[in-house]
Parts: C-alpha cells; structure tokens; sequence
C-alpha cells in the first residue's frame, strides 16, 4: 500500500520535474536566441555608430541589471535607514487595488543611535567584530603554513584535495556537518558528536552543551567558517609562493637565509598584494555571513552577528527603519578594503 | 588556444650525484622540513576531513544506531541502511522536486551571467571609452553592497514596479518566480564575474584583436569569434564558481522562492527541515549529503579551472 501511494506521489513528482526543466531549457534558449539575433542585426551596422552600437549591447544589460539589483537598492537602503519605515521596505501598499504611499517619518540619525545604544545590538557589533578579526587571521595563518609547506612537498594533491574541498558545500550544509560534530549528549549516555567523545575521553567528563553555552558557541561557528575557507586562502597563497623567480629564492639561500628566516624576510614580503587579496576576500565574506548562523542558532544563545540581525529586522520582525541602518553599517564596514583594493587595481591597470 | 605559463612548475627531483648549488640547497631544506612538515600536512587534511566523512557515514546508519551512538561506532557494526535516504527523498515533500528546483535555479543562473559578464568585460577591456574606468571600478566595488541590502529593493521592484513621482516606468509582477531568482543571481554575480572575466580577456594578446581588425571586423564579431573561444578557461572557472554559488544560495531563495515548499530549492527546504527534524535527527545527514552532493562533484571534477580562474584575478606573477 505505502509502496504503491509513494509511486503515484513520484509518477506526478517525475512529470512536474521534466516539464520544469523543459521550461528552463525554453527560458535558456530563448535567452541565446535574443542574443543571437542582436549581435547579427547589430552586425550589420558598420562607421561611425558601430563602436558606441557595440559598447551599448555588451555593456549595457550589466549596467542596468547591477543598477537596478545593486546602486538603486543601496540608495535606497540609505534613505530608509533615517526613517522609521515599519513595512517590509515598501513605499507603496496596496489598498482596494489601488497603490497607496506608505508615510514613513524622517528620523535623522535615530536608527543609529538605536544600533549603538540598544544592549542587544551592540552587543550584536561587537560580536561581528570578533568575527571580522578572528576569522580572517586565523584563516590566512592556516591557509599560508599549509601553502608554504607543502611548496616543496611532493604527493599533497590529495591533501590539498581534500583541505579545498569545503569550499563546495554550502554553508548550510556545512552547519549541518558541523552540528554533528557538535552534537551534544547528556553525561552518561553514549554520545554521538565527536567533540564531546573525544573531550571525554581526555577526562573532562562533563562536557558543556557545546552550541548553547555563550561565548564558547560563537568561537565553535567560526570554525565552520574557517574550515570553509581554508582551502581557498591555501591555494592562492600557494600559486604567489610558486610564482616567486627561483633566483630570488637562491639568491636569499646564498646569503644563509633559510626556513623562517627565508620565509619572513623573503616569501612573505614577495606575496605581499596576494595576501591583502585574500585577507581582504575573507573579511568581506565573513561580514556577509549569514547562513551559518541562522542555521545552526538563529541568532540565539548570544550568537546573533549583524548580518543575521538585518535579516531578521528587515524579513521578520518589520523594522525596516533599523534593519536597513544595520545593513549601512554593514556596508560602511566593507567600504574602506574595497577602497583600498580599488587604488591597487588602478595601479595594475595602469601601468598593464 | 592561448599559452598560459604554467602555474605550477614540475620540479626535477634530486639525481643521485653529488649535488652542487640549487639542487644541494633544496635537498638539505627539503631534508630538513619533511618529517614535521608532512606531519603537520597530514593531521591537518584528517581534521579537515573528519566532519565530512563521519557525516557520510552518519547517513548510512539506521535510526536507532544514529541515536544511539556516534558515528564512529560504524566501524565497530559497519552498515549500509539506505532507509533513510529513501524516506527523505520520497515522503511527504521530499527531496526529490527542491532538487529539480535547485537544477531549475542554478542552470540559467549561471549561463546568464556567463554571457552577460563576458559581453561587458570585453567592451571594458577592449572597447576604451571616457568613463570605461568608472564602470569598471565600480562594478568591482559594488561588490560591498550586502544582499540583503539589495533584497528588499529588488523585492519592492518585482512587485510594484518602478516609478518615478507617481508614473509608473515599469510594471509591477513582470517576472514569473524563476525569472525573479535568475535575474537577482545574475545581478549579484556581475560584480566578481565581470571582474574575473576582465582579468582574463584583457591579457589576450594586442596583435590578435589588431589583426582581427585590419581585416575589418566588427567589436561584436571579434567578441564572438576570437575573444569568446579564447576566453574558455575563464569562462570555465567561473562557471564552476557560480554554479557552486546559486546552488548553495539560502537567502536569495528564501526571499524570492516563496514558503511553497514546491517551488524551493534543496538549500532552503534543508534549512527548514533542520528546525522540523528536531525529533528527526536521522534524516538530517542523508537531506544534508543530498544537497552536497552535486556541487561537490562538479567541483570534485572540474577543480584544475576552477583553481585557474581564482589565481587569474589575484596572483600577480
């Protein structure tokens, strides 16, 4: 009976998914063939307008697809952060059909304050500051020891392998993964995850519930995070390491530079704009973290960090007002790396 | 195709003559590191790996062995139950259509972009104009901005439309669900994909295009014809690089996805069922290596493009 149920739920399961799927091959399809016939109408136009024609089509839907999705939304967040918006982020409601604009005051700098005064919040920042200072660091440490010892090793490919491979899964997954590591059975009773086994077995046979117990459950996430992305920073700092000339290298070993002195006077100072790079990277994807905390605590248990927060005020909650001023702090936070990396690109390109 | 110069060098292992000058030095370093070293490689990759492989195990044990023990007893009773894996992939909203969705979502959220990025990093690179700098640089900083940050607007947008003063310019409820999420992964994407594809596509060689061009063809037609084949092994990393991203995309899902768990992707329905399974723990590991399991081979297989395209844009040689 229960076999027979389940093969008519996957007989209308089965034909949903092909007919999905046939409407995402249409959708593609579609999409090549305005493509297509752009670029051959647009062929045919040859003299003057032919260069501005071909600027317009490759680099005009980047432009308005980023303006719409990106610059106006982040205006826009902007102007909201000094209002008391209380509705999801709309200016408009629909009332009997018609479009109504919703009153929203101007609060001035009121959300801000509220960020920095309210114990919640605050305490929200502080915590995300720990992220912002800890992860980076800890990652670009583990990510460049490994990178440096295994530049002359031979046989790590797997190893790498397999320390790169977090980088795939998502950090929802990885919450579950880690979940299980953490996992937290009463003293006594057989335990099932492998933090408090082995913490047992070394004697401490009392174990705390690891994902409850603030601060230690914060550092606990950041490890998923790090775990993450180890892989990425050891393979970049790898390919700077390899890209060093050799006779540099050999000449430095000439003088007697060898093992950390060779790596603090010479290797480290030559992979210098890689590093920032990556360290940078890091940081801004630590600060957009979210997933990994809403799913592993929902921001409770003194966990929750700002980008969750945000979520919260912006999605659930209704606090648009506030939500939105989190989300500029958020941004102003970012800022100054990406400033900083944009006047070193503008070097590279400059002198390419 | 293009010669780029190989990354990763082969090294001539040491002969057994006595050594003289480089080869000497990197024997006696070489003896001096690798005890410690290898060490320390090795108990970092177990480490690494420990959390995923006990997970999997975890996903082949029965209920009341995930219960009752850790995963690690699978050593001592080694089983391969599957139950579970079928429970969550056929009962009551299964795993089977988040699946297809994830598909359904992750294919033109990376073809899109793809082309859409490609078109705009060659005009950037090759097509010099007044202003191509501020574009560029931009777009490239515009990677700051947080989605959720970018979400309520998008969403306002796709249901009401854009307006200035009180006209409408653009009407609201245009787009299906699925167009709604292709386009917001494409925009997210432009950023980081332009700016990987510029790398790239600028360093093809000056003759090529020049030559293309006494020979009168067009932007469009070199673009197509020289810029697009040549540009492969970017294209490659990057698409291996979105695809990973749209597929374990949570919050651009939850957003635009709906609570209708028939149109939600593996990440979103998996995040949910990690606050239902409370009392349903043995499903959480075969759910969970379901929703890896696809990005994982895809990067598994692809990984040489997909290390390529990262060192393009942040190895300077």
């Amino acid at each position: 009976m229960a076999a027979s149920s389940s093969h008519v739920v996957l007989a209308s399961t089965f034909s949903e998914s092909v007919s999905k799927l046939a409407g995402v091959l249409e959708a593609v399809g579609g999409f090549l063939a305005v493509l297509l016939i752009v670029f051959f109408v647009a062929g045919r136009v040859t003299g003057r307008l032919q260069k501005p024609l071909a600027i317009i089509i490759c680099l005009g839907p980047a432009v308005v697809l980023a303006t719409v999705g990106l610059v106006i939304p982040a205006i826009n967040t902007m102007v909201l952060s000094t209002t008391n918006t209380q509705a999801s982020g709309q200016k408009f409601t629909l009332v009997n059909g018609k479009l109504v604009p919703i009153k929203a005051k101007f609060v001035g700098v009121d959300n801000y304050t509220f960020a920095f005064t309210d114990p919640d919040t605050r305490s929200t920042l502080i915590r995300t500051v720990l992220w912002i200072v800890i992860v980076p660091l800890v990652t670009v440490f583990i990510g460049l020891l490994l990178a440096l010892l295994t530049d002359q090793m031979k046989r790590v490919t797997l190893a790498k392998s397999l320390i790169f491979l977090p980088t795939a899964i998502s950090f929802v997954g990885a919450a579950l993964i880690w979940e299980l590591m953490y996992d937290y059975v009463g003293p006594g009773n057989p335990q099932t995850g492998l933090l408090s086994e082995v913490v047992i077995k070394l004697g401490w046979h009392n174990p705390p519930n690891w994902i409850t117990s603030s601060p230690l459950n914060t550092f606990l996430m950041m490890i998923v995070l790090v775990w993450i992305e180890v892989g990425f920073a050891m393979v970049v700092l790898g390919a700077a390491l390899k890209a060093i000339p050799e006779e540099i290298l050999e000449a430095a070993r000439m003088d007697g530079a060898t093992g950390i002195t060779l790596f603090r006077t010479v290797q480290i100072p030559m992979i210098r704009s890689t590093l920032i790079v990556v360290t940078t990277t890091i940081t801004i994807a630590t600060l957009k973290i979210f997933d990994i905390v809403y799913t592993m605590t929902n921001g409770n248990f003194n966990t929750d960090i700002l980008a969750r927060d945000m979520y919260d005020k912006l999605f659930v909650t209704n606090q648009t007002g506030k939500g939105s001023a989190l989300a500029v702090i958020l941004f102003l936070c970012v800022l100054p790396l990406v400033i900083y990396n944009v006047f070193q690109m503008r070097r590279d390109r400059a002198t390419r | 195709m293009t010669s780029n110069p190989p990354i990763i060098e082969t090294r001539v292992p040491p002969v057994s003559e006595p050594l003289k000058g480089r080869e000497a030095t990197k024997a006696v370093r070489k003896a001096f590191s690798h005890p410690i070293a290898s060490a320390v490689v090795v108990l970092l990759t177990v480490l690494w790996t420990i959390p995923t492989f006990g997970f999997f195990l975890n996903s082949l044990r029965s209920k009341e062995n995930v219960y009752g023990s850790g995963w690690w007893e699978w050593f001592a009773h080694p089983q391969v139950d599957l139950t579970n894996y079928h429970t969550v992939l056929f009962s009551e909203g299964g795993l089977v259509l988040p699946l297809v969705n994830s598909l359904a979502i992750t294919i033109p959220g990376t073809i899109i972009p793809i082309f859409l990025a490609s078109m705009a990093a060659y005009s950037l690179a090759w097509m010099r104009f007044k202003g191509s700098d501020i574009i560029f640089f931009t777009l490239f900083a515009l990677q700051v901005v947080p989605l959720q940050m970018a979400l309520v607007g998008l969403q306002r947008f796709y249901n009401f439309g854009a307006h200035i003063g009180s006209v409408q310019i653009f009407p609201g409820k245009f787009f299906g669900g699925l167009t709604e999420i292709w386009l917001s992964h494409t925009m997210f994407s432009l950023p980081l994909a332009v700016f990987l594809l510029h790398n790239f596509i600028a360093q093809i060689p000056e003759s090529l295009i020049e030559a293309a061009r006494v020979d009168g063809a067009t932007h469009l037609r070199i673009f197509r014809t020289i810029v697009l084949p040549l540009s492969m092994p970017a294209i490659a990393s990057f698409a291996i690089f979105q695809f990973i991203w749209v597929w374990n995309d949570l919050l651009v899902a939850k957003t635009f996805g709906g609570s209708d768990a028939s149109g939600q992707p593996v990440t979103a329905r998996i995040q949910l069922l990690n606050g239902n399974f409370g009392a349903h723990q043995e499903l959480l590991a075969p759910a969970g290596f379901l929703a890896i399991i696809i990005p994982l081979i895809v990067f598994v297989c692809l990984q040489r493009y997909f290390v390529r395209g990262l060192l393009a844009g942040s190895v300077k040689g």
